[in-house]
């Protein structure tokens, strides 16, 4: 059997056999601690600070950046971005946060709403996000029966919903975040993004829009 | 893939004289490096983390099979299955019957080393699956029947025209030498593909022990479409990538962007922990890992243990000077540069792979960009010694070798011989001091004159300092 052989190589490797208790459990010790290792000083900021230097990583990642006193601005914002650019539909998701919202702005510019899984040729999409995590601008998102991961890659525009309140400094802090709400197991997926989607392939020429969507759009809510 | 190792010399001399490929190779050489550099620059922090994840690694291989056993009751708990493969044979068959079971037709892929090191598009192709490489990179290749030279940017041999020309043959569009215009065209065409797969197969950065969880790390989004549209997804990975807990990767994850390609942070990091969940509208129903082995295991405890801790970044072929020379082709097999030329002849044999230790300046540019601090330039040393008492080196190697050692034993001889090379060579080459072909030595004198050596022997100046005092 290839398990037992690779397993019995490694032991055989490190001069172990299985029984050894120590190393199993210095394993366990590790697992449940979940230490940080060292964390860059740049995002160990007042939490004012770390929401600047979200915003400055975000932009330099490409990514657009719409400040909103309330999160009930974000459908009109939605429909003027849209309009804007000639989009008449709009794919969201259906958390109860998104769900919450007066969606008749869109209505009013005849941009049309739906909520399901993302399809190919979709123009647009609408999700809310977990985190914004400072040191690199990046989004956490995660999927679940009301937010498909879907919407995040293939519609040509992503916009996104967060908090300033929900800005963190670093990975670590937001890998905190997850456990707290959802234990020992993942969602499914966990998205960490940073940016629209580009390559470098041809000719290490930078292109924006790779397969992922093209634009990256951050409604940041004064909250 | 196969095995064009042992014809490296005359790989790497087709490649110093074809143009198109100089070219290219231009364009890494002006990016990677510089791109890294600043990175670094922004973080102060970087060389201690380059010692954590050294130490990290290590921690990990000689727990590694305690964090795999770990790793796979967690994929399990989560609704996935694991399968071990000793070898590329196994891995390619493991993954042909899971197609097989969901009578999969087309399968998509996002891009992964371990199966280009399995030969796994072969296979699948010679048993009626058609697999559809969906890395913009990967995808050109595919088209124009090539393999990756880079380990991350698989297409750097070739140039916009390569690209045009493929794409105007296999779309049925009109011509055009505008990379925005390539790239659409390429989103377009790949979108089908897509959502028609039947089986996403992606490789993996790291795999989460506390969690169960791969994650792939890419800039382009098209492992994401790959892994969350068919029905079925397939991670196809080693055995070093597993790694204890979020935080742990979280310390590579710092590493590896500014590594690779200089960036803060790449684009898409994303987990996949199992199948998808109750009520989800979206994500594969099926979810396989396949832990690949093919040599890895036994390198645990071995002198090339220090090996397994590589997070395939490419910095070490970004920065060497012999790999900016010839390409990735030139080394003959999946991976190439100096992190290729130590693991090739360890999953190909040193037979045919021995070589590549010697495709090196020995510089230690390489050792000095690894993130998690891979003495490449000893272990390419360990080869060197190791191809030569099995006696596999080329005659003109082995005889130069051993009559250097002869002479090295006896240093009067030794003495005498170097001098009397010394002014024969410095005759050998004239006024302009350079020597443009010397017997036996065409490989350097080929592509650049050898300085001839100007004065003294290193004995004959050692003596005079000593006898004036030994100061500088
Ligand atoms: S050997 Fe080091 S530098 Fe080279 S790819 Fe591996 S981790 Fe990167």
């Amino acid at each position: 059997m290839s398990r037992e052989e690779i397993l019995n190589n490694i032991r055989r490797g490190v001069k172990r056999n299985t029984a050894d208790d120590t190393a199993r459990q210095t394993v366990l010790n590790r697992l449940s601690a979940k230490a940080d290792n060292l964390i860059p000083a740049r995002a160990q900021l007042p939490q004012q600070e770390q929401i600047a230097l979200f915003i400055e990583m975000a932009n330099e990642a490409a990514a657009e950046i719409i400040e909103l006193d309330s999160i009930s601005e974000v459908p009109s914002a939605s429909a003027k971005w849209l309009r804007d650019r000639g989009i008449f539909e709009l794919v969201t998701s259906s958390t109860a946060k998104v769900d919450a919202l007066d969606w008749s702005p869109l209505a009013e510019k005849d941009i049309q709403r739906s909520q399901r899984v993302a399809q190919a040729g979709d123009f647009a999409s609408l999700t809310d996000s977990f985190a914004g995590i400072a040191e690199t601008g990046t989004l956490m998102l995660h999927s679940s029966p009301q937010s498909p991961t879907t919407l995040n890659f293939l519609p040509d525009n992503h916009l996104v919903i967060l908090s300033r309140s929900a800005i963190v400094g670093v990975y670590e802090e937001a890998w905190k975040k997850i456990r707290a709400q959802f234990g020992a197991t993942l969602p499914r997926t966990v998205n960490m993004i940073t940016g629209p989607s580009r390559s470098a392939d041809i000719e290490q020429r930078l292109q924006m829009g790779a397969h992922g969507p093209k634009t990256l759009v951050i409604f940041l809510i004064n909250d | 893939m196969q095995i064009n190792t042992p014809f490296f010399k005359q790989r790497a001399s087709e490649a110093l004289h074809d143009e198109n490929l100089q070219k290219a190779l231009g364009n890494l050489k002006a990016g990677f490096p510089e791109k890294r550099a600043i990175a670094v620059s922004r973080m102060p922090e970087f060389e201690d983390l380059r010692d954590q994840a050294r130490d990290l690694k290590n921690h990990i291989i000689e727990h590694l099979d305690l964090y795999l056993e770990q790793f796979e009751s967690k994929v399990t708990e989560n609704g996935g299955h694991v399968h071990w493969a000793r070898t590329s044979d196994d891995a390619n068959k493991i993954i042909l019957d899971i197609c097989k079971q969901v009578n999969a037709k087309t399968v998509t892929k996002g891009k992964s080393m371990v199966s280009e090191e399995t030969g796994l598009n072969d296979y699948l192709e010679k048993n009626g699956i058609q697999p559809v490489e969906t890395d913009l990179g990967e995808y050109i290749l595919q088209l124009r029947e090539d393999h990756p030279s880079h380990i991350i940017a698989p297409a750097i041999h070739l140039n916009l025209e390569d690209v045009s020309e493929a794409f105007h043959k296999n779309h049925n569009r009109p011509k055009s030498d505008d990379p925005a215009v390539l790239m659409q065209e390429a989103r377009e065409v790949l979108r089908e593909k897509f959502v028609a797969a039947d089986v996403g197969i992606t490789g993996a950065n790291f795999c989460v022990a506390e969690t169960g969880s791969t994650i792939i790390i890419t800039n382009e989004g098209n492992g994401d479409l790959t892994q969350t549209l068919p029905k079925t997804h397939i991670v196809i990975t080693s055995i070093e990538k597993v790694v204890p807990t979020l935080e742990d990767m979280t310390l590579f994850q710092r590493l590896l962007a500014r590594s690779a390609t200089g960036q803060e942070f790449t684009v898409y990091n994303t987990l996949s922990s199992g199948p998808r969940r109750e009520g989800d509208q979206d994500g594969p129903e099926n979810f396989h890992v396949v832990l690949v082995d093919n040599g890895r295991s036994e390198m645990v405890g071995s002198e090339f243990q220090d090996m397994l801790r590589c997070i395939r970044c490419s910095a070490c072929m970004n920065h060497c000077p012999v790999y900016g020379a010839v390409g990735g082709h030139s080394y003959g097999w999946v991976y190439p540069g100096p992190m290729g030329s130590v693991l090739t002849p360890k999953m190909i044999g040193i037979e045919k792979g021995g070589m590549l230790p010697n495709a090196s300046t020995f510089c230690g540019k390489c050792e000095s960009v690894c993130p998690v601090r891979i003495p490449l330039p000893k272990l390419m040393r360990h080869w060197r010694q190791d191809e030569f008492s099995k006696h596999l080196q080329p005659k003109a190697a082995r005889y130069g070798l051993a009559g250097w050692a002869f002479l090295a034993k006896r240093p009067a001889l030794y003495k005498t011989y170097t001098r009397m090379a010394n002014w024969f060579m410095k005759h050998w080459a004239g006024k302009k001091g350079r020597i443009e072909k010397m017997p036996l030595a065409g490989g350097w004198t080929d592509w650049r004159d050898m300085p001839a050596p100007q004065g003294k022997t290193f004995m004959q100046a050692w003596k005079e300092q000593q006898k004036n005092g030994g100061s500088h």
